[in-house]
Order: structure tokens, then C-alpha cells, then sequence
């Protein structure tokens, strides 16, 4: 059964159409990359994914509530420690424990530090524990490598299959190998919005986009 | 939702959360007005329901725009949109978490600060009650100021504009119950009023905001 599929999906940024009939499924224990060159719309189709902005065309099957996203911030308070950041999100999401999470991205030595007080690395492993602590089963993940050292970077590839064998799925934009063999690729390329469609936005909705 | 509310709290007590804030300004307020106006008994008795109210709505003003701009700086507030929670009820227990570092210390020390206005005593209950019942929607209108405002550097300005003119029916019965109080009148109708547009404000503004958060998190 495809736990999201996206068809002829048209999304906006600014007020300009970004990508154009963008299709694609993701099924149970499958993970899709997003490639494409900077500014072409990774974040922008993953938010509209999400159900952070609306499409501008086609459509987004998805079952109500199932995706966990994770964006370039981590969404962290510095004030609170790293076992409260974690928590807090847990019983926000009313997803499993947290100590797996931890022990997972390497956090459990820092759980009672300060999230001020961790470096950037450290603060993205933490961001993507609350992944795992979500109990969501479709991960977007935006750049979710960024300011990881090659450890952090293969921890976190180790967590992403755990996800998948565990009958997850994960759909990201990354432009480094994670190692990840049996991850589909979708170039994004061919789908760029042409030109004219930028002169008009076809909608309200797309104009404020 | 209650984790929610707790995280608020909990932010807003530690270092630089800005608990105590709207109660310092507050403060200074009823502290200078006596130094401006002289230390007539009389006129500052006069004055000191408008003064009282005007120092109460522009402390919670003072702390409006840290509703929604940190959770939206770190990316929270982009998480919480795709939370179980609906969007109207984070904007609800933000508010709540709002009123109650801001409004309820306002009200439980405003008795305090009436005395340095010379308020008569008669007044006293009635401008805890008027406080208690008003500063409530201070906060929920405010939350939607802040939801409008969100996404805008330098938003403070543009929110107060936004949210001033909302304030006045609350400031204007607010103020009166406790005038009416110091009398000696019958204040009770200005208070019904006040707590009808804290009622009203309750139940339809967290929609707006929502609504306005929503926009604004495209």
C-alpha cells in the first residue's frame, strides 16, 4: 500500500511557480532523494508535502497526520535541556520514548545539557532524534545533513534504515551520499516550471504563495 | 496541549524568557505618574483609574511579539503546524501562557500600585475584578496581532498599530468599572460589558489567528 503519492503536484514560492507535474510514490520502507540545483523548489515541494502551503495544481494522497518534517531549524530552545527539548516534542506528537531516540543519535551522554550549549552538529542530531520520537511513519526531511561530521552522517544513515525496515518510509532533498543503495532518485530537473507560467500566478493561492 | 502550556512557562521563567517584564513596566508607570502630575491627592486619585488601566494594556503590549516570533525564528512554530494539536488550540494555549506571565501578575499586584496612585479603597475589588476580566482578551487579541505580524522583522510597531484599536473597547469599560467603583456607583455594567467583549474574544479570535498563522507560515 503507497503511504504518499503526489500527482501532477504544481507548487509556488513567492509568487512564482516553482515546479510543474511533479508525480511520484512513495510505498512502505522505501526512501525517495530529491536532487535538483539550489533554488529549484526541494523545500518548497516538501513544505507543500508537509501540508505547510497549499499546492497550486494537482494533488497530495497522504493518510491524515502521518508525515514528520524537518527543515533547516531545528526548532530547539536553547533555555531547555536537550531531554526536555525531546520530550516536549514527544508528548506534542504522543510518539515513543525518548531514551531510543537518544541512543540512536549518540545524544544520551548530553541528555541534562542546556541545547545553547551544543555545537551545530549536535543540535542537528538532536533535530533529527525528534524524528523518532514523533512516531510518524513518513519523514521529509529537508538538508537533514547539514553541519554533520562523516560519524553523525553515518549514525544517521543507520537511523533512517532502522526507520525503513521498521516499515517506515522517508522522502528528502540531500546532495551528499548517505550510502543509502536501495533509495529511489528523482531529478527534479525536468519538472523546473517554465518561464511563462511565472509572468501570471494562476490563483489567489498562488500569488500569495 | 498542556506540554505545550508548560514549555511556555517554563521558557518564560529561565534567562532571558522576559517573565516579570510587563510587571517591571508596569511599575515604573505608576511609580512616575505621581513624580509628573504632583503629589495633589485628589487629582491623582482622579486619574488613577485611566492611568491604571493605560499601564496594564501597554505592559502587555510591551511582550505581545515574543508570542510567536521565537518559535518561529528556530523553526518550532513550523513543527507545531504539522502537530496533532490544531493550529487554533496552539494559538489558545500560547495566549494562555501569555496571560498568565503577564496579565495575572498584573491583576494580583494592581491593588499595590493603586495605592501609590492614591485609589481609593473602595476601588480595589473593582479594578481586580475589571483586570481579571479584561486582560484576558489583551492577550488573545494580541495573539492574533502577533500571528499577523509573524513572519515581518521589526514587526513590534506594526503590531501595536494592528492591535491599539482593538484594545479601546476593553480599556474604555475597564477603566470605567473601576472610575464607577471609586464613586461609590453601581459598576456592574460596565464589568458585565467588559467581561461579554473578553468572552467574545475567546471564542473567535484564536480562528483569526490560526488563520493568520497559517498564511504566513507558507
Amino acid at each position: 500500500m503507497t503511504v504518499l503519492a503526489v500527482r501532477g503536484l504544481a507548487v509556488a514560492r513567492g509568487g512564482a511557480r516553482a515546479l510543474d507535474g511533479v508525480s511520484f510514490t512513495l510505498d512502505p520502507g522505501e526512501a525517495l532523494i530529491l536532487r535538483g540545483p539550489n533554488g529549484i523548489g526541494k523545500t518548497t515541494l516538501l513544505r507543500t508535502v508537509a501540508g505547510l502551503q497549499p499546492a497550486v495544481a494537482g494533488e497530495i494522497v497522504a493518510t491524515p497526520e502521518s508525515i514528520a518534517y524537518s527543515a533547516h531549524a531545528d526548532g530547539l530552545k536553547g533555555a531547555l535541556t536537550v531531554t526536555e527539548n525531546l520530550t516536549f516534542w514527544r508528548e506534542v506528537f504522543g510518539g515513543p520514548p525518548i531514551e531510543p531516540a537518544l541512543a540512536a543519535m549518540d545524544l544520551t551522554h548530553l541528555a541534562e545539557r542546556p541545547a545553547h550549549a551544543l555545537s551545530a552538529g549536535q543540535k542537528r542530531r538532536l533535530g533529527l532524534a525528534r524524528l523518532l520520537v514523533t512516531g510518524r511513519p513518513v519523514w521529509a526531511l529537508d538538508e537533514p545533513t547539514v553541519s554533520l561530521d562523516t560519524a553523525s552522517v553515518a549514525l544517521f544513515a543507520a537511523a533512517i534504515r532502522a526507520h525503513l525496515a521498521a516499515g517506515g518510509s522517508a522522502l528528502m532533498a540531500t546532495h551528499i551520499d548517505l550510502g543509502l543503495a536501495e533509495a529511489r532518485v528523482l531529478d527534479l530537473a525536468p519538472f523546473r516550471a517554465t518561464e511563462g507560467s511565472r509572468v501570471a500566478p494562476a490563483s489567489f493561492d498562488e500569488a500569495f504563495a | 496541549m498542556l506540554s505545550l502550556l508548560l514549555r511556555d512557562l517554563r521558557l518564560a521563567v529561565r534567562a532571558g524568557g522576559g517573565f516579570g517584564l510587563g510587571l517591571a513596566f508596569f511599575l515604573i508607570t505608576c511609580t512616575l505618574v505621581p513624580f509628573g502630575v504632583g503629589p495633589q491627592g485628589d487629582i491623582l486619585a482622579r486619574i488613577a483609574p485611566g492611568i491604571l488601566w493605560v499601564g496594564a494594556l501597554l505592559a502587555c503590549l510591551l511582550s505581545l511579539d515574543r508570542i510567536f516570533a521565537l518559535d518561529w525564528e528556530d523553526g518550532s512554530l513550523d513543527l507545531l503546524a504539522t502537530a496533532p494539536l490544531p493550529l487554533e488550540g496552539t494559538v489558545a494555549i500560547k495566549a494562555l501562557a501569555h496571560w498568565i506571565t503577564t496579565g495575572l501578575p498584573l491583576t494580583l499586584a494592581a491593588p499595590l500600585f493603586g495605592i501609590l496612585l492614591h485609589l481609593p479603597p473602595a476601588a480595589m475589588p473593582w479594578l481586580v475584578a475589571s483586570l481579571a476580566l479584561g486582560t484576558p482578551a489583551l492577550s488573545v487579541l494580541g495573539a492574533f496581532g502577533a500571528a499577523l505580524t509573524v513572519g515581518l522583522r521589526r514587526g513590534g510597531l506594526l503590531l501595536s498599530l494592528l492591535v491599539l484599536p482593538l484594545y479601546v473597547p476593553t480599556l474604555i469599560f475597564g477603566a470605567e468599572a473601576v472610575r464607577r467603583g471609586a464613586e461609590g456607583l453601581g459598576a456592574s455594567t460596565p464589568l458585565v460589558l467588559l467581561a461579554g467583549i473578553t468572552a467574545a474574544t475567546l471564542a473567535l479570535v484564536p480562528f483569526a489567528a490560526a488563520a493568520a498563522l497559517r498564511v504566513n507560515l507558507r
